[in-house]
């Protein structure tokens, strides 16, 4: 295969860090106010939500990056599980998709075939529709999707509905941002890397259909902003989280590539932004590096209500997913987030 | 003193390169590092800090930092002590968990029961046979932590393999958190876990 141009960070790693992120959105003008709109970036949540009618509204949302995996089509279909993943974090269906592609012009366009052919079976899967696109002449390559989905307007997971007592539930194992990063220094084995790309093409669509069958009061998906930074925009300042860093799934090798310092600057960005607000208690250097790491196609966090989280974990698990009760939200404490043991 | 240029090295590149200068240390030293951005900065430093190494950064001008790393040859003893307190022979008897859930032993007169709680840990020190596990929790938490008398026969006890484990919770609710002094911390789960899934749970 001819030399795809890897970018400094691949994946979810190369997202612009959560604080300059704020500062530049608070600037935007708001326009006037709709009603309709009943998510939009006012709330920090995965999708933008517009109702149409009183029982269905559209779900939109957008994702693209630089390849964090060599296999073009692989990184196809990790862009798409990671894109499409927005419309199940807000309970959604997948409907349409359209492709972004920004592709060398002097690069062999069979590559970007396979880009885009790994993409379409993630849609195809997902059971949407690929209906269109857009594509620049780039330096480096990127690809993403644009996706629109459905929703009822009264079934919507917002990112900050957790209550007090409601269990947290993650679908995916963390780690996968620091195996690519040990991966790109070829430090990370043969294995771990499957494990993390084989989490990664993992649609969220599975997890997603178990967790409707519960009282799910929030719910978002796992990406850059890590664990911890997720978490902290489900908090949403008004709630607090005890984590069980026992509990956490992971894949064992980005246990041990973080205690080799394999780090990303993306988790070190994460850790800044949240500094002062979380508490280790008897946690490793590991596994603290493994709640900050910046996550691909990451699985969805959802708080859940107490009564149902056992039977959820018991649910996911028999659907394949890694899935764990990995922590529960509390009244609002003086550190937002602690995390005990791990 | 050995220089590592890592200016335009994206992460993990610089720390990667500093690792490998710092293998060429065999006698200690220092290792002077250049990046181009803060991040590689705190990188760098998180990684002397958990190694224990002496480390200072400065910004030399906009967009050039240099990391200064002072590795002792202390630091290889200090490992092989570690190393050598793993070594202790595995006494532990599988599957036997000791729970502690108060910081006295028996009911009746309270100095009493403080006393004969330590007795009780430090005849644990002298089993042949050791549990695999010991929890603390409620007012065993006062007994895994700075100023309790068991701390010694504790540390003796998890330096053997036996894992010493205190509810997170507990230590909260006390105002402990910050002052644990042996083993770490556990939560509900994995206490319940622990004694579900035990063959003989002793509770002084």
């Amino acid at each position: 295969m001819s030399d795809i141009v890897f970018c400094k960070g691949g994946g979810c790693t190369a997202k612009l860090g959560p604080g300059i992120l704020s500062r530049v959105l608070s600037r935007l003008p708001k326009g006037e106010k709709d009603e309709n709109l009943l998510i939009g970036y006012d709330s920090k949540d995965d999708a933008a939500v517009y109702k149409l009618t009183d029982d269905l509204a559209i779900v939109q949302t957008l994702d693209f990056f630089p390849p964090m995996v060599e296999d073009p089509y692989l990184f196809g279909q990790i862009a798409a599980a990671n894109a499409l993943s927005d419309i199940y974090a807000m309970g959604g269906q997948v409907k349409t998709a359209l492709n972004i592609v920004c592709f060398p012009e002097q690069m062999d366009l069979n590559i970007l075939g396979r880009i885009m052919e790994g993409g379409a079976s993630k849609v195809t899967e997902a059971g949407g529709i690929l209906s269109g696109g857009h594509s620049i002449a780039d330096s480096d390559v990127k690809y993403g999707l644009s996706v629109t989905g459905i929703i009822h307007p009264d079934q919507i997971y917002a990112n900050n509905g957790g209550r007090t007592k409601d269990k947290l539930i993650l679908t995916k194992k963390l780690g996968v941002g620091i195996i690519c990063t040990a991966n790109r220094v070829k430090e990370a084995s043969k294995e771990a890397m499957e494990e993390a790309t084989d989490s990664m093409t993992t649609l969220n669509k599975y997890g997603a259909e178990i967790l409707h069958h519960y009282k799910i009061h929030g719910c978002t998906d796992v990406t850059g902003f890590s664990f911890l930074g997720h978490l902290h925009e489900m908090l949403n300042d008004s709630h607090s989280a005890l984590i069980y860093g026992d509990q956490i799934p992971y894949i064992k090798e980005a246990k041990e590539k973080a205690e080799e310092f394999l780090l990303t600057a993306a988790a070190q960005r994460n850790r800044n932004h949240l500094e002062g607000k979380v508490e280790f208690l008897g946690t490793s250097f590991g596994m603290e590096e493994i709640l900050f790491d910046p996550q691909t196609s990451g699985g969805l966090l959802a708080a859940v209500a107490p009564e149902d989280a056992d039977e959820v974990v018991r649910e996911l698990k028999k659907a394949g997913l890694p899935a764990a009760l990995v922590g529960e939200i509390t009244e609002k404490t003086e550190k937002e987030i602690r995390v005990i043991g791990g | 003193m050995i220089e590592v240029n890592a200016m335009g090295d994206p992460c993990p590149i610089p720390v990667v390169k500093t690792k490998n200068a710092i293998k060429e240390l065999t006698e200690g030293g220092q290792v002077k590092v250049l990046v181009d951005n803060e991040i590689a900065v705190q990188n760098l430093t998180k990684m002397a800090n958990q190694k224990q190494y002496e480390v200072s950064s400065e910004k030399l001008e906009e967009g050039k930092y240099q990391v200064l790393l002072t590795i002792g040859k202390v630091q290889e003893e200090r490992e092989q002590e570690i190393q050598s307190e793993v070594c202790i022979p595995d006494a532990r008897q599988k599957n036997t968990i000791v729970v502690i859930g108060t910081d006295r032993m028996g009911e009746g007169n309270d100095e009493l029961g403080k006393v004969l709680i330590k007795g009780f840990i430090y005849a644990l020190t002298q089993m042949d046979d050791l549990p695999d596990k010991i929890l603390f929790y409620n007012g065993g938490a006062t007994l895994t932590t700075e100023g309790s008398d068991s701390l010694e026969d504790l540390k003796s006890l998890e330096a053997q393999g036996v894992e010493i484990l205190t509810c997170g919770t507990c230590l909260n609710y006390y105002n402990l958190s910050d002052q644990l002094a042996v083993g770490s911390v556990t939560n509900m789960y994995a206490i319940v876990e622990a004694m579900s899934q035990a063959d003989k749970i002793i509770r002084p």
